[in-house]
């Protein structure tokens, strides 16, 4: 097995993680970092195909990665922030109950 | 085995390791994770002497590695580890102290119900500290200085239900964050001027002479030296760190914390990575000494600085009523005294301050916890009282550290390394006044500590449970008298006539002693005000014993208002809320104005506007268009609901449909070959 499959296969195991925990959990916070987990499964997947790939000398992979971490943790204040708003107005972070927006 | 640079990286990736495994056992997995932790600091501390070995071997010599992290641009971003004199003292004493207190922690900590997660937390902190250690790039240093302050900001919180203890924890994080922003500013500007961050690099490195000699040539508009101006922002991040003036306002109320947290970080290791910083980045500081007609000399600030700390937090320490608050402020003081020997010229003073400080200021920190330990967590001394009968050895020992941090003469370390730093301050040909500071401070350093052993050890038991203490386990009272130990034999290393330890950081073969007589005259008058400063305390507080809780304390009794203003830390916290804290909610009050009347007024004037378009064309349609249009608007409508209900407001519902939709890209993908 080559380095990039190994590569590959951990942010596989990674992204189905955050997945999971996206997916199964009900408090705000984990779902967040079951989130940002699967946004790190993608960004070792570019700096895999970076390391591994043809074009090896320029920085694209990294600077791509790097970009996307400037973002998540962007996102991830406002995505906090929202939390406590939430917290603030309801007493709970259950993303059950945060529903008001339904049609 | 031979330790070099190359293997360095295995001092900080061991308690790395532990703080994984801390991190990963069950919560029930107690003696798994507090067992890797001691293992991994004892394994660290092994090498670290292995390491010493050799360092030693050619003192003058830099040992590096160099790698590149990650290409970018023309360059690579390098990091590197270092070996030389001043890192391997700093790791042996960092693993040596911090196994003494984990050991002390597995005591202090069996009753809490967290056990498992403290020592990950004491893990990390210990790896990155080592990190910091063994770092050969400005970029590397700051990385792990980063991971210390989030250790640190952990540990002061770790009782976070305590409100007291997060807003501590929040507290320490902002204020050194202030530090840290002009430390980061530094390290741009280093890189901007050379390009790279490596300490030492075959002549390339930014301590090496040609980087030094341009950035001291380089005049800035403001008439600083290149040199000055990065030296001073890197000192914002030690000013930060180390608790200086005027940013010590975070490490009393750091103190929070658990114990042993408070004599591994805020004492022994942590607080002295600024000393460990400048002393590191010397070269580049003192670039400009070879300057004559500079506005100031960046060593000079740091002089300043120093000694200001010194004299303060002796000053506040003396009204303080809680014994670990006595001990912060001592710690302040004691930092601003290595601070002052490294503005003054003399690192190797500083570091030998640094080294003898780390193991008595965590005899008396951990002295302390094995007191509040006994006393069922009162740690008012006024509540306190006669436990010299009780805990003897928690007594013997803390007497031994007391009298080091008091510099009594001869035998306790703490002297001959106050001494090398007064002997340096008056060797400095600057100004008199930081050696003066640094004088009023060994009166005062003598005077509150006798204060502290009268109060807690002496007269009688001032409540129940001071009245019911016994000694502590054996796991608590060994590393005190392993510390006690060494609180004296270290002061030997460097005595003035065997200066061994100085020789050795200073890269010099051989050991060059003088006589004791040298500065003799300087040695007669701090003996003397140490004696002063003893017999003053003794006098106040220990003839005439204080008999309740609630009596008066004799000084404030003679000054209330120079008390009550001590007693309120001259008043820094109430300073910086009034400016620093009202300016910030005004900037907030401010943004929230502009959000609401400047961008809300723009929005609702819009609005207002598309209204009155809106009222202008509904004549237009009441009258012609409307009634065609109902009939499918109504049709939209009852579409527009159906598909409404998709909308379930339910964020797992959503997620779920994307993962599905993922699910059904993937297997499209698959089964159809790629195409």
């Amino acid at each position: 097995m080559s380095p990039l499959h190994i590569c590959l296969l951990f942010s596989s195991a990674l992204f189905c993680i955050g997945l999971v925990g996206a997916l199964a959990r009900s408090n705000t916070i984990l779902v967040l970092l079951g989130i940002e987990l699967m946004l790190n499964a993608a960004n070792i997947n570019f700096i895999a195909f970076w390391r591994y790939g043809p074009n090896h000398a320029d920085g694209t992979g990294i600077i791509f990665v790097l970009f996307s971490i400037a973002v998540a943790a962007a996102e991830a204040a406002v995505g906090l922030a929202l939390v406590i708003a939430i917290y603030r107005h309801r007493q709970t972070i259950r993303l059950q109950e945060a529903n008001t927006l339904k049609g | 085995m031979i330790i070099s640079a190359q293997h360095l990286w295995l001092i900080p990736a061991l308690p790395l390791l532990a703080a994984g495994i801390g991190a990963l056992t069950p919560r029930g997995g107690r003696s798994l994770s507090a067992g890797a932790a001691i293992a991994a600091m004892v394994a660290a501390f092994i090498l670290s002497c292995l390491a010493l070995r050799t360092a030693l071997i050619d003192p003058a010599a830099h040992q590096t590695f160099n790698f590149a992290w990650f290409d970018l641009g023309h360059g690579a971003v390098r990091l590197g580890f270092l070996l030389d004199p001043l890192t391997a003292f700093m790791c042996v004493m960092v693993t040596f102290v911090g196994a003494l207190i984990f050991i002390f922690s597995t005591g202090y900590m069996k009753d809490d119900a967290n056990f498992k997660q403290f020592f990950c937390f004491l893990s990390l902190f210990a790896a990155a500290m080592l990190g910091l250690l063994v770092a050969n790039s400005l970029l590397l240093l700051f990385i792990c200085w980063e991971l210390v302050g989030l250790a640190s900001y952990l540990l002061i919180g770790f009782w976070f239900h305590k409100p007291s203890a997060a807003a501590a924890a929040k507290k320490a994080f902002i204020t050194t964050r202030i530090g840290d922003l002009g430390f980061l500013f530094g390290i741009l500007w280093l890189y901007d001027a050379r390009g790279t961050l490596l300490f030492f690099d075959g002549g390339h490195g930014v301590l090496e002479a040609a980087s030094l000699s341009a950035m001291a040539g380089t005049t800035l508009s403001c008439g600083l030296a290149l040199s000055t101006a990065i030296g001073l922002l890197i000192f914002c991040g030690a000013v930060g760190k180390s608790g200086q003036f005027p940013l010590h306002v975070w490490l009393p109320d750091a103190m929070e914390g658990p114990t042993p947290v408070s004599a591994l970080i805020h004492a022994a290791t942590m607080v002295a990575a600024g000393v460990f910083l400048i002393a590191r980045v010397y070269p580049l500081m003192s670039a400009d000494q070879v300057l004559a007609s500079v506005p100031v000399h960046a060593l000079t600030v740091v002089a300043f600085i120093g000694g200001i700390t010194a004299l303060m937090g002796a000053c506040i320490a003396v009204a303080q009523n809680d014994i670990k608050r006595v001990l912060a402020f001592s710690t302040v003081s004691q930092l601003g005294y290595m601070m002052l020997a490294l503005g003054v010229g003399s690192w190797v003073a500083a570091i030998f301050h640094l080294l003898t400080h780390a193991f008595f200021k965590a005899l008396l920190f951990l002295g302390a916890g094995s007191v509040i330990h006994a006393a069922h967590h009162e740690q008012d001394m006024r509540s306190l009282g006669g436990l010299r009968g009780p805990m003897k050895t928690t007594f013997a020992t803390f007497a031994i550290g007391m009298m080091a941090l008091a510099g009594v003469p001869f035998l306790f370390s703490g002297f001959w390394s106050k001494e090398a730093i007064l002997h340096a301050a008056l060797e400095w040909d600057v100004s008199i006044l930081p050696l003066i500071m640094g004088l009023a401070a060994v009166v005062l350093t003598a005077f509150y500590m006798t204060r502290l052993v009268a109060e807690v050890f002496f007269g009688k038991a001032r409540s129940h449970a001071a009245e019911h203490a016994h000694e502590s386990p054996a796991t608590m009272t060994i590393p005190l008298v392993i510390l006690a130990a060494c609180a004296i034999a270290l002061g030997f290393l460097g005595t003035p006539a065997f200066p061994w330890l100085q020789a050795k950081l200073l890269g010099e073969a051989e050991v060059h002693g003088h006589s004791l007589l040298v500065g003799a005259g300087l040695m007669g008058l701090s003996i003397v005000l140490v004696a002063l400063g003893l017999g003053a305390g003794w006098a106040i507080y220990g003839r005439k014993l204080r008999q309740s809780a609630t009596a008066k304390d004799p000084l404030e009794t003679a000054s209330p208002p120079l008390f009550a203003a001590l007693a309120a830390r001259l008043g820094f916290d109430e300073l910086y809320a009034a400016t620093v804290g009202r300016a910030n909610l005004a900037f907030g009050a401010l943004s929230a104005g502009f959000d609401r009347y400047v961008l809300g007024g723009t929005i609702s004037f819009l609005t207002r506007f598309a209204h009155f378009t809106g009222v202008v064309s509904l004549e237009n349609d009441e009258s012609g268009l409307n009634a065609g249009f109902n009939a499918t608007s109504e049709k939209l409508r009852g579409a527009g609901q159906s598909y409404s209900k998709a909308q379930t407001g339910d964020a797992h519902g959503y997620l779920r449909v994307l993962a599905l939709a993922f699910v059904v890209l993937v297997l499209l993908v698959v089964l159809g070959g790629g195409r």
